[in-house]
């Protein structure tokens, strides 16, 4: 278990509802949730979810920290923002998912081979790299990323997409070499690093 | 007409050479047949997408989209922002709502943009708008006949409008459940829209065909066979993430599940330059990977 995480159990002794509240990006609405059930059965990947939305909420609230924290299920969320519109109490149910994954992944506790926690990661540093996506490298990453073997089991499944966007020139050959972002990356970095800081002194999480 | 003028905020995916491209190409076309001129926001970066909050968290992501309404602001004042990608759209405009509901975040935001300088130029009042919203709003449907030329009679589409473009925010008027906008498009310029089409606000798993691809191509599957079964002769969107995976996937889904799908999968941009007496180069066509062919005879006509 990380260090934060034990901070943040001592912090909070058995009270996860406050934890959420004061850490979980929207997490002050959990509370509003009328266990009506709606949002649960708005999920696309629905069947995938151990714990739905709604029994999520119900989990927080009787102090199933583990549970919450380190399920794969918020991390089944497609941003496909139904739940949102349908909800009676009007809880921005995405952003509370995101948020849940989101510090279980600061905390060190959320499940380690979940291929979204990992995807999410590799795109965020390919986009805070220089600003702006790179497809090329970004796919690359991707399918290697279980090592170079399975890499090339993935590259070889997806070569006929590949291919296909490379003969529409929907994909850049050469974008390793010449992709061009913002024009001044680094200040870009000093922006994020800044951003990061002020996030983690609010939320009391030393990195 | 006068020419009207927007802040562009074109997004990673229509660049040179990305997935998107002939989005924007046919983008650039439409609009200039439609006297719209986009400027663009100098020096945007990507907007953190749906997936950005995993490891990005909260304050960076709104300071990535903070950086670009400040940019446009700045040089491109009093004009609205305009998005052609539905994540996009959604990233920025969800900034500017929680940026407007917190002061704290506001503050925090300007802290840290003031190490770029950018913190003078954010005002934070600019309206933010999806492109399909400035077609219907600003030019409406009858300006959207006017510079018609060809009319798209004979060719059935399927308006997939999928989820970001018409969730959480959509567009004014339309439900969300099922909204008319993108058939009224197809109908403007001639064409059959399946006003009824059963996956018309199914999502297709957006990010997550990357990460989870056997349960997004489950969703996109279900996505093209309602096409098949009503009939339609292809496919439109207005979102460039619901292009790409609605089209690229259908190999391996065939392999898959078996199936024969090979229906293409355009954007309302491509239909209308198209209606508008573009050639096929100017509407993209040659850049959908399932050739539209109805679209293309039409265009060389
Ligand atoms: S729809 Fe809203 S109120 Fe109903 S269970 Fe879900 S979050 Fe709670
Ligand atoms: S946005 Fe996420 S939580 Fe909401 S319905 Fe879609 S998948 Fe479920
Ligand atoms: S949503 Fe996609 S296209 Fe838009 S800026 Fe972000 S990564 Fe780029
Ligand atoms: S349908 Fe798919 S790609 Fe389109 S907005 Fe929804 S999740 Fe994104």
């Amino acid at each position: 278990m990380s260090d934060v995480n034990t901070a943040m159990v001592q912090k909070y002794r058995n009270d996860f509802l406050k934890e959420v509240e004061e850490n979980v990006e929207e997490g002050h609405w959990v509370k509003m949730c009328m266990q009506c059930g709606v949002c649960s059965g708005s999920c696309p990947f629905g069947p995938d979810w151990d714990h739905p939305p709604q029994e999520i909420f119900m989990m927080i609230r009787a102090g199933k920290r583990d549970e919450v924290l380190t399920t794969e299920s918020m991390w089944m969320c497609t941003s496909c923002y139904n739940c949102i519109v349908r909800c009676p109490r009007e809880l921005p149910i995405t952003h509370i998912m995101h948020g849940l994954a989101n510090y279980a992944h600061r905390l060190g506790i959320a499940p380690k081979m979940n291929p979204t926690r990992r995807f999410a990661k590799i795109f965020w540093n390919n986009i805070a790299k220089t600003g702006r996506v790179n497809e090329l490298a970004l796919s690359l990453k991707l399918y290697f990323m279980d090592g170079f073997m399975s890499g090339v089991k993935n590259a070889l499944a997806m070569a006929s997409v590949g291919i296909g966007m490379l003969k529409t020139k929907r994909l850049n050959p050469f974008a390793l070499i010449s992709h061009k972002g913002v024009k001044n990356p680094k200040e870009l970095h000093v922006l994020l690093k800044k951003a990061r800081e002020i996030e983690d002194r609010r939320k009391g999480i030393a990195s | 007409m006068a020419k009207k003028e927007y802040s562009f905020y074109p997004g990673c995916s229509s660049e040179r050479k990305a997935s998107a491209s002939n989005y924007m190409v046919s983008v650039d076309a439409m609009c200039e047949k439609l006297d719209i001129k986009l400027n663009e926001i100098p020096d945007w970066n990507c907007c953190g997408a749906s997936i950005g909050y995993a490891e990005g968290g909260e304050l960076p992501r709104h300071v990535m989209n903070a950086r670009n309404i400040a940019l446009s602001e700045q040089n491109n004042p009093d004009q609205d922002i305009v998005a052609t990608c539905a994540a996009c759209w959604l990233g920025a405009k969800e900034t500017a709502d929680r940026l407007d509901a917190s002061e704290q975040l506001l503050a925090d935001t300007k802290e840290v943009l003031k190490e770029a300088g950018l913190d003078i130029h954010l005002k934070n009042e600019t309206p933010i708008r999806h492109m399909v919203e400035v077609l219907i709003e600003d030019i409406g449907y009858e300006g959207l006949k006017e510079p018609m030329v060809k009319s798209l009679e004979g060719i059935k589409f399927a308006g997939y409008v999928g989820c970001q473009t018409n969730r959480p925010f959509g567009i004014d008027g339309e439900s969300f459940e099922n909204p008319m906008y993108l058939d009224k498009m197809v109908e403007t310029v001639g064409g059959e829209a399946i006003t009824d089409y059963d996956k018309k606000v199914t999502c297709c798993g957006g990010a997550l065909a990357f990460s989870e691809p056997e349960k997004s191509q489950k969703q996109i599957k279900d996505i093209i066979e309602a096409a098949y079964d009503q009939g339609a002769d292809m496919i439109v969107t207005p979102c460039p993430v619901c292009q790409m995976n609605v089209e690229v996937y259908q190999d391996q889904i065939n392999k898959h599940y078996g199936t024969k799908f090979h229906i293409p999968v355009t954007y309302y941009s491509q239909l209308l330059t198209v209606a508008y007496c573009g050639n096929a180069k100017e509407a993209g066509l040659d850049g959908n990977i399932i050739r539209a062919k109805q679209l293309e005879e039409i265009a060389a006509k």
